[in-house]
């Protein structure tokens, strides 16, 4: 068996949250963002990470990288569980992995040219490269994402969006990383835009053989880049299964609603079809509902589901449910 | 597979040309400051001034300290501005030139509001900015000192340095220097607490870029333009604050003088018709203040264009 590159267990982000008018010395609340996440992810492959906002995609990614305090392990390569280095140790590591941020124009300086922006990786990690050598490694990447080579004097505002993104994934390719962190890189673009920038990742993938971990919330752009898809809701995971398992046998009734409200873009099937409506509201991770923390929205909510927490199944396809399996009629036919 | 022809073509030569030159934020406020009348109208002022600061003694027929006995005595009757005799603002009550005396005043003024202006850029800028960007513990330590000593009645306590250690061109430095970078650090901080917010700061450190980098390389040019606005606003109010001290008799001392010490002096000798000796220095004040502030208003429109 192949050892993965991303080993990740029991994956915890807890935010102390001290309110305003709360006494200094009361015990502050907590929040917990991520709780309790394992997933594992072999060289690669792209895992595919969605759930509504607020569920915790991109609190585990910033915890994948160190920006967050976080318990649980995160094994590179087998070998080294990134959450026990200092943050001198970890420097080694960032070069490895590197992360493309949700709005493009925001996670570029304005002040700085495009050539600096890709640069600064390679000042960071490679500091005695030749000033020559950097440019002409900038003009290759800026070419390889599909950027003119002479705009590298250009600054970010004379970019548009989907020009921004790409100048992002020149700036995280530029090191050569092994993985990918992807926090939604393509929810502020333009539909058609989004899909240039989703095939130009699968291309960069395909040729460099990157892993990827791609955060969304747009299922049917996850479905197209995925090989393995995890849903999350409230920092727990729901469902986790290889793509096509996952978008053909849904498991898990929160799956099954989110699969049902993609817009299928065939009029004749979308007047069919059916919709999941999900009611209310995300519950507060602050004090989320005691055991199975989906059961508020649930249809198929009981009396067990309040009371024990359900444990993710083993396997390939592993979902946490008491109560599993394929739609059934009642549920379609029931309002909720 | 057919390759276009055309398209290849155009796409050689789109690859092919130059490195194009790109429109910093910098060349954008540039052209809008340029289009700005009062702003540029500002600089001219400040140049002038400027000017008339560091070559007007070569054109000075008498010293600042030598005294002209021909007039003394008699300034109300034949000490007024004139040609003939090189006193082309007159002299003042003792018969000095006041021509002289104010080249020197505006040296010392503008040196003052000047000094005042950098020791606030530099201390406040690097103060405010390490604590807004470190926060938590760090930032409470440096912004409650920074409460502490605002707290502190400063006129009070530069009357006292001053009367302690005598009237001196230094520690009027010090006294200025001491109080001008407080508000500067609040701002800069301010500044920079958005600042870090922003994904490419997030960036930055997930590329693993150290916080002396982060701050140097994307803080500081962000902050630049608050910092630059703010200081030309700031140069105006030290001269004022340095004119205040003068026109209280202990700020500069004799033979050296400033604009503030010159009006004082030209105001308790209005009385006797010699209004020559408050117009001209009150004229280069008023100049020089004119100039910073249409300076300051121009260079903040022009850096944040959304705000007017």
């Amino acid at each position: 068996m192949t050892t993965p590159l991303l080993d990740v267990k029991d994956l915890r982000v807890t935010f102390e949250i001290h309110r305003d008018g709360d006494l200094p010395w009361a015990a502050p609340r907590k929040l917990r963002a991520v709780n309790g996440v394992d997933f594992s992810l072999l060289a690669g492959k792209t895992l595919g990470i969605v759930g509504e906002s607020g569920c915790g995609k991109s609190t585990l990614a910033r915890a994948l990288i160190r920006m967050l305090p976080a318990t649980g392990q995160v094994n590179w390569q087998g070998e080294t569980d990134l959450l026990q280095l200092t943050a001198r140790q970890m420097l080694k590591y960032r070069a490895d992995i590197q992360m493309i941020f949700q709005d493009p124009l925001a996670s570029l300086n304005p002040r700085m040219t495009v050539g600096d922006i890709i640069a600064e990786p390679l000042r960071t990690h490679r500091p005695t490269m030749g000033g020559k050598e950097r440019r002409a490694r900038v003009k290759a990447a800026m070419e390889r994402v599909g950027l003119l080579s002479n705009q590298v004097n250009r600054y970010p505002h004379e970019f548009s969006g989907g020009q921004c993104q790409r100048i992002g994934i020149a700036r995280a390719l530029i090191v050569e990383p092994k993985l990918l962190i992807c926090d939604e890189p393509v929810s502020a673009l333009d539909v058609s835009i989004q899909a240039q920038v989703i095939n130009l990742l699968d291309d960069l993938r395909r040729d460099l053989g990157l892993t990827i971990v791609f955060i969304a919330h747009d299922l049917s752009v996850v479905k197209h880049i995925s090989d393995e898809v995890m849903v999350l809701y409230l920092g727990k995971m729901m469902e986790r299964a290889p793509s096509d398992e996952l978008f053909a046998h849904p498991q898990h009734p929160y799956t099954q609603a989110l699969l049902s409200a993609v817009p299928v873009p065939d009029p004749q099937i979308e007047r069919g079809k059916v919709v999941i409506p999900l009611d209310g509201e995300l519950p507060s991770p602050m004090n989320p509902p005691s055991g199975c923390v989906f059961r508020t929205r649930c249809p198929r909510a009981q009396a067990l589901c309040a009371e024990t927490v359900p444990e993710p199944t083993a396997g390939p396809h592993s979902y946490a449910c008491h109560f599993p399996g394929a739609v059934t009629q009642e549920e379609i036919a029931a309002p909720v | 597979m057919v390759i276009d022809k055309t398209k290849m073509t155009s796409l050689a030569a789109a690859t092919s040309q130059p490195e194009m030159a790109g429109r910093s934020l910098w060349a954008d406020a540039r052209r809008r400051f340029a289009r700005n009348k009062a702003a540029v109208f500002g600089v001219f002022l400040l140049l002038f001034v400027a000017c008339f600061a560091l070559f007007g003694g070569f054109f000075a027929q008498w010293s600042n300290e030598e005294l002209d006995f021909s007039v003394m005595g008699q300034v109300a009757q034949i000490g007024g501005p004139s040609l003939s005799n090189g006193h082309y603002f007159g002299t003042d009550d003792l018969g000095r030139d006041l021509f002289a005396r104010t080249v020197q005043g505006t040296q010392i003024s503008l040196a003052v509001g000047l000094v005042g202006a950098a020791i606030a850029v530099i201390v406040g800028t690097l103060w405010g900015a390490t604590a807004g960007y470190f926060g938590g513990r760090i930032d409470n330590y440096m912004m409650r000192t920074v409460d502490i000593l605002i707290a502190i009645p400063y006129m009070f306590v530069l009357i006292l340095l001053l009367v302690m250690y005598g009237r001196s061109i230094s520690m009027l430095f010090i006294g200025v220097g001491l109080i001008s970078w407080l508000d500067m650090s609040r701002i800069v901080r301010g500044q920079t607490l958005t600042l870090k917010g922003r994904e490419y700061i997030e960036a930055a450190k997930a590329i693993g870029v150290p916080a002396y980098t982060i701050i140097r390389r994307h803080i500081l040019p962000n902050l630049l333009g608050v910092v630059a606005v703010y200081a030309t606003l700031l140069v105006p109010l030290m001269i004022l604050t340095e004119s205040f001290i003068s026109f209280l008799g202990l700020g500069v001392q004799e033979p050296l003088t400033s604009l503030g010490a010159l009006i004082s002096e030209g105001a308790g000798t209005m009385s006797y018709g010699t209004l020559w000796q408050i117009a001209f220095p009150l004229f280069f004040f008023v100049v020089t203040l004119f100039g910073f502030f249409f300076v300051g208003d121009g260079l903040r429109d022009a850096l944040d264009p959304k705000d007017r």
